[in-house]
């Protein structure tokens, strides 16, 4: 790994730090989903069921004791045949990877899977995977796009009781309140760790490699979250040790890749180009509450509450208050990030529609910015590393 | 003489094939698509009549007293003598044509003399023809074209000397010449042709003495002026549109692969094809007739033309790829199969350092990938599996293919044809029999 | 639809007359105090619209129109030239273009900017974004109606109800506001009984085609058909009568057992019956067709036709209950249907119209239609045994629409069922 990394060889603090994030790289290279299936022997059969991206109520998934997992695609390492004979070529790459993993029985571990309302792929998607896998529970989950608490917020309420029923129909537990209240507070847990470790990048890029925060915010996609809880902690008391030094980079953001993801190569390839990327999109699910849940009264109400009031600015999400673009220079200048880089998957509908308005904000903030366009196969980064690095080369030099 | 002949227009080859009264393969014929379509059809048929000659010469060759070895030597050494034969005819169009050409190219080439340099070049040329043909020589391509300008690079190398016959000037002769060349040649007569080709095959094979010759001159003599008349044609393949044909007698290249396929292979079921610019997959009954397809989608990643394209970033010949790729030790993967970004991909990777046979490899996966995910699109791989069009002549991709359809469906019997490049062919003359008594009942 | 049209049928002037008044209406609203509102096409909500006296304009059918007069082309790399990506919606990038051009209409009078932006979220992600980008150029306010998804393949009470809540609570109060008018619910009553006249005689006509011969082209064709209820219409006087019109004249063409008018004329003899899936390509618009009939292939049904609204099943928009029939109306639309209704639609249709196979023609632009469709034929195709074809091309964006490769398609397709046919005959 050309990672920058200059500590000293043999420091404990560092090899703890190896550990975990081979332990996360190999869940991230468990494109057959084998983790999940020991996770079931090991918890006498309970169920499991899967989410694509952007989001998912885990919440309520983990409350009718269940393991949510997240399924984004099968990256570079999953060959594609099946994919290829659903998808036309100028759809993107994640729904060919997801249904060459479900054809090919990787996917046969999780009892469901839900569908949120990320584009018209994801959403046909749904349609696919009930006809190709009738005996997997298929739940599309329209997230709400009016934002009044009796409107949208009645709509998503009903939509989530709904979901309730369902797991409960397919063999979990009854997602009680009470259980309900537990699961928020290990998910609002889960988002305060995954915070801190963004809040220590942003204090100290060096010491968290985004290609390690990358993997380990990734382990939370497969890891119950009582154990994903226990290695962020572990990584962040890693990080906290840490006697790395900082190197001559540019602080970037990162955008556009909240649901197809890049591989992790290409994260490698742009910290070795010169970026400390400070903020980025990916694996939103992760971040998707600003804050927590609240675990006091209704549970299912507040975590409507909390979708309604403090989601992201998402290409997905209508934009009701607000101009666009307003959240991505507001987190550039929280993150004191010097540029943007705008990386979406190709033919990305969100990413790409979205994309003009918020790069027009962020040339009116004067932020310098780049963009590229990827796929979670991409194998060459040649071109990138070269765009990537002048980028970087010119945000130092003004 | 009385034949069907179905010709396949293809984007990069045209190919024809001739059939007889019981449906039998007579001949076959292919060359180079070119912007003239007519005359790419024109030449396919004169090379399948050519070919049909030959087929009725080895035919006829059982009604003489010939030992078993007799025969088999001098059918051979007549399939070669006639092709020195037409070979030497166009060297005789390209020379006439090069006298033409290099007096306007003196005058772009300021102080070159180049009329005494093509000359010399020719001689080169004809020196070198028998050679060309001798028995045991290396396998070359069948066009041509490709022959002469792979020649005529080497003969310009030798001869030039700047500034009076530069490379470039003699090379721009040739430019000019060899399109008129290859756009010009038909049947070559048969004082010019097959006459002299059979007394060469008689006096090399050693059957001039024999008792039987005299007789067997005759019969060949006949053969070779024998009219042969096409009672029906049928084309077919991208290019269809534009035979000189009337619509009924034009047939998709679909139906056409699907049915010759099953003509070349009865128990075919699934056909792929991968030509030039379309790769398709088709579903046949049992009796070839074709009940689903589809075509490769807007994309031409998996097609004959991406590999055309490696051919050239790489600079190699197309029939070069594949012995190359063989020597791969660690194929790379090569996730984005778009031919836009092919070049560009290749040259980052070779930069980087990786082999040039496993990034090939790779290659080849990545096309093969794209056909078999056409396959799954148009119903999957069922019993038996026949592998058509001008890719199923490179054995890399036949390798992985053949790995492929076996991991993905099991064990299924996969059929590819050395003449699998004349499937469409095939096909478009088996519709011209069929419509032959109804076009002969108009004629009446 | 103001394509400049071949048929040159009673209903088609009148067609053309009321479209050239509509946008007349358009490109002096502002002088003569009116307003305009954009939308779209599924889930458009026009008699709301004409019961506040409002002008409906719809980019999409400018778009298409941009298409049909070759402007797309240039107005989709103006976009790009501004930013706008190669991979999405050439809708979007022709109007953004257009809009940067000047904004004349297809009848070459100027459109109005928006005055409100009713974001019918139906069935389709781009328009989402399509409006935000709007709300971008112009500076208009957007009133945003969610309509979920069908993703069961019903329309469950809670989505009916999120539905009418946001036209109770957020539409009609923005409608309100920018018209200066209050809410009559009779008027939208007395509209929603015309819609559903007009609507009858629509769905008359598209069964038309379940005859031998079809009387109609239900797919190039009934683009013009649908033009009326599909945009600014639906709920008028005028399409109640034009509707009419239309219904008469396909009546005397059954009546005369004639096949379907095409640009060059009367069809040649019905060969092929097909039904399609997908919409049409609007810069080559007349070239695909001519690949059709020159075949003697009529199509006897299609989906494109239902993006609008899906009359066929039944659905009518009915003045008894106002809002519930829009919501209905809007849920209802096909794109906002999950994959197997879609199927079942298609085999439903193979069958009802005793089609030779069904062809699936793949847009670049639209995933919502797309994405899956590869499934579709199978399903369709493994339900009904009858052949599917697929082909591809883009809505207005004239570099994906490739003449050679899709008549290449086309004519094996044809050919196919011609020789499957002529051997089971055989048999």
């Amino acid at each position: 790994m050309e990672t920058p990394v200059n500590a000293a060889a043999g420091d404990p603090t560092e090899s703890l730090r190896t550990a975990l994030v081979e332990r996360a790289d190999a869940l991230y290279r468990d494109v057959d989903f084998n983790c999940i299936r020991e996770w079931k022997l090991q918890n006498g059969g309970a169920k499991a069921v899967g989410f694509l991206p952007i989001y998912a109520p885990r919440e309520i998934i983990h409350a009718a004791g269940m393991l949510p997992v997240g399924v984004l695609g099968g990256g570079d390492a999953v060959e594609i045949v099946k994919g290829d004979a659903c998808f036309q070529s100028y759809i993107c790459h994640l729904p060919r990877s997801v249904v060459e993993l479900g054809l090919n029985g990787a996917l046969d571990c999780l009892d469901g899977m839900i569908f949120p309302s990320t584009c018209d792929v994801i959403r046909n998607l749904s349609g696919m995977w009930q006809i190709l896998f009738p005996n997997c529970y298929v739940k599309y989950l329209d997230m709400p796009q009016n934002y009044q608490n009796h409107i949208g917020g009645e709509f998503f309420e009903r939509e989530l009781s709904l979901l309730i029923d369902d797991l409960e129909k397919l063999g979990g537990e009854r997602a009680t309140p009470q259980r309900l209240r537990h699961s928020i507070a290990l998910y609002n847990e889960n988002r305060r760790l995954v915070e801190e470790l963004y809040k220590l990048r942003i204090h100290a890029p060096w010491t968290v490699p985004s290609s390690e925060l990358y993997l380990i915010v990734r382990a939370g996609m497969l890891l119950p979250v009582e154990e994903h809880n226990k290695l962020c902690k572990q990584y962040i008391d890693a990080v906290r040790a840490s006697a790395r030094r900082p190197m001559d980079m540019a602080r970037v953001v990162l955008r556009g890749c909240f649901c197809e993801q890049p591989p992790l190569d290409l994260i490698k390839t742009l910290e070795r180009s010169g970026c400390y990327i400070v903020d980025d999109d990916w694996m939103i699910v992760s971040r998707w509450i600003d804050g927590d849940v609240s675990t006091e009264g209704d549970p299912l109400a507040n975590l409507v509450q909390a979708f309604l009031q403090r989601s992201p600015a998402c290409p997905s999400l209508y934009l009701q208050k607000g101009k666009k673009g307003d959240a991505l220079v507001e987190a550039t200048r929280d993150a004191r990030a010097e540029g943007v880089i705008f990386s979406a998957p190709s033919f990305c509908d969100p990413a790409l529609l979205d994309q003009p308005m918020t790069l027009a904000a962020v040339k009116n903030a004067q932020i310098p910015c780049t963009s590229f366009l990827f796929a979670e196969n991409t194998g060459q980064f040649q071109t990138i590393r070269e765009q990537a690095g002048t980028f970087a080369d010119a945000i130092k030099l003004s | 003489m009385k034949c069907h002949v179905g010709i396949d227009l293809g984007s990069t080859t045209t190919k024809a094939v001739v059939l007889d009264c019981e449906q039998r393969v007579l001949g076959r014929g292919i060359t180079n698509s070119r912007s003239n379509y007519d005359v790419a059809c024109a030449i396919a048929r004169a090379e399948a009549f050519a070919n049909v000659r030959l087929t009725l010469c080895a035919r006829s060759l059982a009604d003489f007293n010939l030992s078993e070895a007799e025969r088999v030597s001098f059918l051979a050494h007549l399939e070669q003598s006639y092709k020195l034969s037409q070979h030497r005819a166009r060297l005789d169009t390209l020379g006439a044509q090069l006298a033409e050409e290099a007096p306007s190219v003196e005058k772009l080439f300021v102080g070159s003399e180049l009329s005494g340099a093509v000359r010399e070049i020719m001689d080169l040329f004809m020196k070198s023809a028998e050679s060309l043909f001798a028995p045991g020589a290396p396998k070359r391509s069948d066009f041509f074209r490709d022959t002469a300008t792979s020649q005529y690079h080497q003969f310009a190398q030798r001869i030039a000397s700047p500034p009076r016959r530069s490379f470039e000037a003699l090379m721009a002769v040739f430019d000019k010449s060899i399109l008129k060349v290859e756009n010009n040649e038909y049947e070559v007569p048969f004082d010019r042709g097959a006459g002299p080709a059979i007394d060469r095959a008689l006096a090399t094979s050693g059957i001039a003495a024999h008792r039987e010759s005299p007789r067997l001159r005759e019969t060949l003599a006949g053969l070779f002026t024998l009219t042969i008349d096409a009672v029906a044609s049928v084309g077919t393949g991208y290019g269809r549109a534009r035979l000189p044909f009337p619509k009924e007698q034009i047939r998709s290249e679909i139906l056409c692969h699907g049915l010759g396929a099953h003509q070349l292979f009865p128990a075919t079921a699934t056909v792929l094809d991968i030509g030039g610019q379309d790769t398709k997959a088709i579903q046949v009954d049992d009796r070839g007739i074709v009940t689903s397809f589809q075509m490769n989608d807007r994309c031409a990643a998996g097609c004959g033309r991406y590999l055309g394209y490696i051919a050239d970033e790489m600079n190699l010949g197309l029939h070069e790829l594949s012995p190359i790729a063989e020597q791969a030790k660690r194929p790379v993967k090569i996730s984005s199969t778009c031919t836009v970004f092919a070049g560009a991909e290749i040259r980052d990777r070779l930069t980087l350092g990786q082999k040039r046979e496993d990034v090939l490899a790779g290659l080849h996966r990545a096309v093969i990938l794209r056909a078999l995910s056409l396959l799954a699109r148009s119903g999957g791989v069922k019993n038996e599996f026949t592998f058509t069009g001008g890719v199923a002549k490179n054995a890399t991709a036949v390798r992985i293919l053949k790995d492929l359809i076996v991991k993905n469906y099991g064990n299924i019997t996969m059929n590819v044809s050395a003449d699998s490049i004349y499937t469409g062919a095939l096909g478009a003359a088996l519709f011209a029999a069929r419509s032959a008594p109804k076009l002969e009942k108009a004629a009446v | 639809m103001t394509i400049a049209t071949p048929l040159k049928d009673a209903s088609q002037e009148r067609q053309k007359a009321m479209i050239a008044e509509h946008f007349h209406k358009l490109a002096v609203a502002h002088e003569t105090g009116r307003k305009a509102v954009y939308t779209f096409v599924p889930g458009n909500l026009t008699e709301l619209l004409l019961t506040f006296d409002l002008l409906p304009v719809l980019p999409e059918i400018n778009a298409l129109q941009s298409g049909m007069r070759q402007k797309s082309g240039d107005y989709v790399q103006k976009a790009e030239k501004m930013g706008h990506s190669e991979d999405v919606c050439a809708y979007v990038k022709c109007d953004i273009g257009m809009l940067h051009s000047g904004n004349i209409g297809p009848t070459g009078e100027r459109l109005p900017s928006p005055d409100l932006l009713l974001l019918s979220y139906t069935g389709c992600f781009t328009f989402l974004k399509w409006f935000e980008l709007l709300k971008e150029e112009y500076k208009a306010p957007v009133a945003m109606l969610h309509v979920p998804y069908q993703s069961e393949g019903r329309i469950t009470p809670t989505m009916r109800d999120y539905v009418v809540k946001q036209l109770k609570e957020v539409i009609i109060p923005a409608l309100e506001r920018i018209s200066g008018k209050k809410y009559d619910e009779e008027k939208l009553r007395h509209h929603l009984a015309l819609s559903a006249k007009a609507e009858d005689d629509l769905v008359h006509v598209l069964e038309t085609a379940k005859r031998r011969p079809s009387p109609i082209d239900a797919y190039f064709g009934a683009v013009y058909y649908v033009g009326p209820i599909f945009s600014s219409f639906r709920g008028t006087t005028d399409a109640v009568e034009y509707y009419q019109l239309l219904r008469a004249e396909i009546d005397e063409r059954v009546a005369r057992g004639e096949g379907p008018v095409t640009p060059d004329g009367a069809m040649g003899p019905e060969r092929y019956r097909l039904v399609v899936e997908g919409p049409p390509n609007w810069t080559s618009f007349r070239e695909l067709w001519k690949m059709f009939y020159l075949e003697g292939a009529v199509v006897v049904a299609s989906t494109y036709t239902k993006v609008g609204g899906v009359y066929d099943d039944g659905f009518r928009h009915d003045p008894s209950r106002p809002l519930e029939s829009l919501a209905d109306y809007c849920l209802g639309c096909y794109t906002n249907r999950n994959l197997r209704a879609r199927s079942d639609m298609l085999i439903k249709y193979v069958k009802d119209y005793d089609a030779d196979g069904f062809l699936v023609h793949s847009i670049k632009s639209c995933d919502s239609f797309s994405a899956g469709q590869l499934l579709i034929l199978n399903q369709v195709e493994k339900a009904t045994g009858r052949p599917g074809g697929f082909f591809e091309s883009d809505l207005v964006d004239p570099r994906y629409f490739s003449a050679a490769n899709i008549k290449n398609r086309v004519e094996s397709y044809l050919q196919m069922i011609e020789q499957r046919r002529a051997a089971g005959a055989v048999r």
